[in-house]
């Protein structure tokens, strides 16, 4: 009777998500207010979410028969999850209205999307995984294409469906082969096995197509082609959620699955890891140079992201680990605020997208372009922000696991990736304004990048407290 | 008031009175210009309080203050200073009310913007100076070129968007490559002391240690980030564009302080750190060094610019300063530590001029000006001053310096030929050719343009500034152990440190 209890807690947010949700269909289906309620109705959601998980990060336990894992590691990644969603949904109380159409279910399905990331972040279970992906998966792809009546959106959402769908085949037929070669989808039965089986040719295909799918969601080169169109064609904040959330659920999902593969018993995909992190870096950085579109150059700024993450995963140590997760707390919140104000700046019907709206901005709008200016800086790497620190700390890992090149190879990604970031800064403060146009101010937005600007500053000057949590954990 | 505490004080005075400068009221101008003049008047008290107190008989760092910051990774808030940054720190705190002095008219919009970002920098200039933690050394470091990027990029001149994208990259760069170095050190003086470490006291006695080859790497990746930022031949060509679209505080604060950081970290890091291979390398640094002295001075005497003639200038003393260091010497390193103060006062001051009368005229052409002594003779005998002091006149500050490097580089073991000192010596009659031509066409002859009659000398607030800096041109001149004797231990310690042989421990 304790023991249930006890599990009952550790599964109150899950609980709580779920309850949300049906009450959020209800809403949408009687209340003729619903517009003005759903987000709100989210937004508490999330923060009980959030915040529960965070206070009670130190209990683990594992429920539901070995499925599942809350606490620890996935507790982190929850609080960054309904954080990052919370302020995905202030930011678009009016961006929504701004984009043409309201739908109820877009909230609805950003609550869903969560859910799914919840499960993948602690899953013990390949089967968890994999029914993690798939919710947060199409509710994604919905949510791509929410806008009907656009055809660039219909472009995304199918776009992002048919090599989502594609990718999934990789993990599923991944995870097929692994409890083939392991009889067995537990994750600790399976990890309990990699001595015996780092020489099993089925087992080791098993892990790589695994891996290749969640390389898909990560948007790992060469596995990156739906993200920028994706990003460009779907709403500014849902392609902010894609590139924070779903970054990290996938993320969460390869550390909860394969981190007994960073205690050294399957080498051998650490450096398939480390040339992916390469390509990824180096051609997200060289790529985002050449854009014009503030959206694409997000995009592939975001896959840059992601190789300097696999650093962390190819260095195989649990400084490395810890990095991600640093990182990509960082990475959600910087991320956010920069698509958020480019959701404020953005006109009706897609307009002012070009980065050449963003000139004169300092004069248009003091207040954004000041943040907007921490944000690139903060992707961009430059102390005392927290994008620095994430750095900092997985080249730590790289040096210690011996792979210096790689770190070397990340530091001149950074270089380059530094002209593209201030060239946003260039045309906020140094070029007249061209275009005429006035931004709209959106008062949740603001408050929501605010949010964002804080936790950059405050992750970039008292990173210890966060660090020393994670690292508790492994 | 707990003297430990007083360094703090000076590093964050700057960054309160930033904070509290953003609830002013932008249409207030004088206000803030007088807010921002206040705190950095009061951070130089501040700092001048750590001079009275601080002892120059004592090698090591005084006023040290370490907190713990990021436990996980055993790096703290670790400041002190010892003679080779005091003297920097004093000229940091005393430099920069000066140029907000000197920009007082010649700032006139978004002032509090200008104002907030001067004293930004200030905090990264300080901390580059005090930090004893090369996590925290390297977060001011990068920290302080977001400011001067857009000092540049906003209130520079008309290609000031390339300059300050150029100088942005270019430092970004180095600075990266120093950054893998600094991890890799504090990962391989895990295997020493036992756990991951920045802090520099504990580094002083891991890294000489090193095995040779680790230590050219090392000492490779740092000496490349502070060779662009001093900057050394060939890796000049940001500085040029920088100083000349700077405005004119830009530039003062560029050449006083902002290319000592460069020459900081080779004596401050590079030499203590990796002993071994600097005294490989040093022969081919001073080469590069006495490349840069005659190469900036052969193409500052070209300039038709009167900025980029100072900014060339600049390569060509930096270069005294290096090849002073690496002759490793008592004297040189002294000499260097002294022109690095005396370079920050004299450029500074032809910066400053150079500012003065572009206000007036609006040109920086040489071939415009011509015959100023009648109409500005205030300003004529300003400038004279300058550039002798820039030149190395005995008796103003710049002949100390140079002495002192040419005599410690000519007996320097480590460089063991005369040539270095024989090449480098030429620098200084090249410096007496382009200040003193320049002079000779813009003050002297008859005025080429009518425009020119009706300019006015220089007012008080002007004078002040100037004066300011004679004082101090004049001292060390007159009298430079004042200041020598700041330095002498430190400096003694540095070359014991390189000389003292090291048990080899094997670092990957």
């Amino acid at each position: 009777m304790l023991n249930d209890i006890q599990e009952f807690y550790s599964i109150l947010p899950f609980i709580i998500l779920g309850t949300g949700i049906l009450i959020s269909v209800l809403i949408e289906m009687y209340s003729s207010n619903s517009e003005r309620i759903l987000p709100w109705f989210s937004i508490i959601i999330f923060g009980v979410v959030g915040f529960y998980s965070l206070f009670n990060v130190n209990s683990v336990s594992v429920i539901m028969q070995n499925m599942l894992q809350t606490g620890g590691i996935p507790n982190i990644f929850i609080f960054i999850f309904s954080f990052g969603a919370a302020i995905t949904c202030l930011l678009s109380i009016d961006y929504i209205k701004k984009y043409g159409v309201y739908f109820g279910e877009y909230y609805i399905l950003i609550q869903i999307s969560v859910l799914g990331m919840m499960c993948m972040a602690g899953a013990k279970d390949l089967l968890m995984i994999f029914l993690g992906l798939e919710i947060m998966s199409v509710s994604f792809y919905a949510l791509a294409g929410l806008n009907r009546r656009r055809l660039n959106a219909n472009e995304a959402s199918l776009k992002y469906f048919l090599l989502g769908a594609f990718a999934t085949g990789f993990t599923v037929y991944g995870i097929a082969l692994i409890y083939g070669a392991a009889h067995s989808t537990s994750i600790d039965i399976i990890t309990a096995q990699f001595p015996v089986m780092s020489g099993n040719i089925l087992f080791l295909a098993g892990v790589l197509l695994f891996f290749i799918g969640f390389s898909f969601k990560i948007a790992a080169f060469p596995f990156h082609m739906w993200v920028p169109d994706v990003y460009q064609g779907s709403a500014t904040t849902i392609a902010g959620l894609f590139s924070t959330g779903g970054k990290a659920a996938a993320f969460s999902a390869i550390i909860a699955s394969l981190s007994a593969l960073f205690g050294g018993s399957l080498h051998i995909f650490l450096p398939y890891l480390a040339v992916i992190s390469l390509l990824s870096m180096l051609f997200g950085s060289i790529v985002a140079i050449a854009q014009d579109n503030i959206k694409r150059m997000l995009a592939y700024s975001s896959i840059a992201h992601a190789g300097y993450l696999i650093i962390g995963l190819a260095s195989g140590n649990h400084i490395g680990i810890t990095g991600v997760v640093f990182y990509i707390t960082a990475y959600t919140f910087m991320n956010l605020g920069a698509f958020g104000i480019v959701s404020m700046i953005e006109g009706n019907d897609e307009t002012n997208l070009d980065i050449n709206s963003y000139a004169g901005l300092s004069e248009k709008s003091p207040m954004l372009a000041l943040l907007l200016s921490v944000f690139m800086f903060a992707l961009a790497g430059i102390p005392p922000f927290a994008g620095f620190f994430g750095k900092y700390y997985v080249f730590i890992s790289a040096i210690k696991a011996n792979i210096t090149w790689l770190a070397v190879i990340g530091v001149i990604s950074s270089a380059i990736s530094v002209y593209f970031y201030i060239r946003i800064v260039v045309l906020m403060y140094f070029k007249e304004s061209k275009s005429e146009f006035t931004v709209q101010y959106s008062n949740t937005g603001l408050l929501a990048v605010f949010i964002c600007f804080l936790i950059v500053i405050l992750l970039g000057i008292v990173p210890g407290s966060i660090i020393n949590l994670i690292s508790s954990f492994l | 008031m707990d003297t430990n505490q007083l360094l703090t004080y000076v590093l964050f005075t700057p960054l309160i009175g930033a904070m509290l400068l953003l609830v002013f009221q932008r249409e207030h101008e004088q206000e803030i210009r007088i807010f921002g003049l206040a705190i950095s008047i009061i951070t130089f008290i501040l700092s001048l309080m750590i001079f009275a107190k601080f002892e120059s008989l004592n090698p090591g760092f005084q006023f040290v203050l370490k907190i713990p910051w990021i436990t996980n990774l055993n790096i703290s808030y670790h400041v002190g200073v010892d003679g080779l940054s005091m003297l920097l720190l004093l000229l940091t705190t005393f430099i920069t009310p000066l140029t907000l002095l000197s920009s007082w008219k010649s700032i006139n919009k978004k002032v509090k913007e200008f104002t907030f970002f001067m004293l930004l920098l200030e905090v990264g200039m300080i901390g580059v100076f005090v930090s004893l933690d090369l996590f925290l050394f390297y977060v001011f470091w990068e920290a302080m070129l977001i400011p001067m990027y857009f000092i540049i990029g906003i209130w520079g001149g008309e290609r000031r968007i390339y300059a300050s994208v150029k100088f942005f990259l270019f430092t970004m760069f180095g600075s990266l490559l120093m950054l893998v170095a600094i991890i890799w050190l504090a990962v391989s003086a895990g295997g020493v002391v036992g756990h991951f470490t920045t802090d520099l006291i504990e580094l002083y006695s891991v890294g000489p240690a090193a095995a040779k080859n680790f230590q050219n790497w090392m000492f490779l990746a740092f000496t490349l980030s502070f060779a662009i930022k001093i900057p050394l031949f060939p890796l000049h060509t940001w500085l040029p564009d920088a100083h000349v679209e700077a405005p004119t505080a830009g530039s003062i604060i560029l050449a006083a302080v902002l290319l000592k950081m460069g020459t900081y970290g080779l004596l401050r890091f590079c030499l203590p750190l990796f002993p071994d291979a600097a005294i490989t390398f040093a022969p081919y640094i001073s080469v590069l060094a006495v490349i840069g002295i005659i190469y900036g001075a052969l193409v500052a005497m070209v300039q038709k610019d009167m900025k980029k003639l100072v900014a060339y200038s600049s390569v060509s003393h930096l270069g005294f300063i290096v090849l002073g260091i690496f002759a490793m010497t008592q004297e040189s390193i002294q000499g260097a530590v002294i022109q690095m103060v005396n370079h920050g006062l004299s450029t500074g001051a032809l910066f400053f001029l150079v500012g003065v009368i572009y206000e007036r005229t609006h040109t920086r052409e040489i071939s415009e000006y011509g015959g100023l002594a009648k109409i500005v003779p205030v300003f004529s005998a300003a400038l004279l001053i300058a550039s002798l002091s820039s030149i190395g006149l005995p008796g103003l500050n710049g002949f100390i310096g140079e002495f002192l490097i040419l005599l410690g580089s000519f007996k320097s073991p480590v460089l063991n030929s005369w040539g270095f000192t024989v090449f480098a010596a030429s620098g200084v009659i090249f410096s007496a050719v382009y200040l003193l031509w320049m002079y000779q066409r813009v003050i002297f002859g008859v005025v080429k343009n009518p425009k020119m009659e009706k300019i006015t000398d220089m007012n008080a607030r002007e004078v002040v500034v100037f004066a300011s800096l004679l004082i101090f041109i004049v001292w060390i001149g007159v009298y430079p152990s004042t200041f020598l004797k700041v330095s002498d231990r430190s400096i003694a310690r540095v070359i014991l440190q390189v000389n003292t042989p090291h048990p080899q421990v094997d670092l990957k």
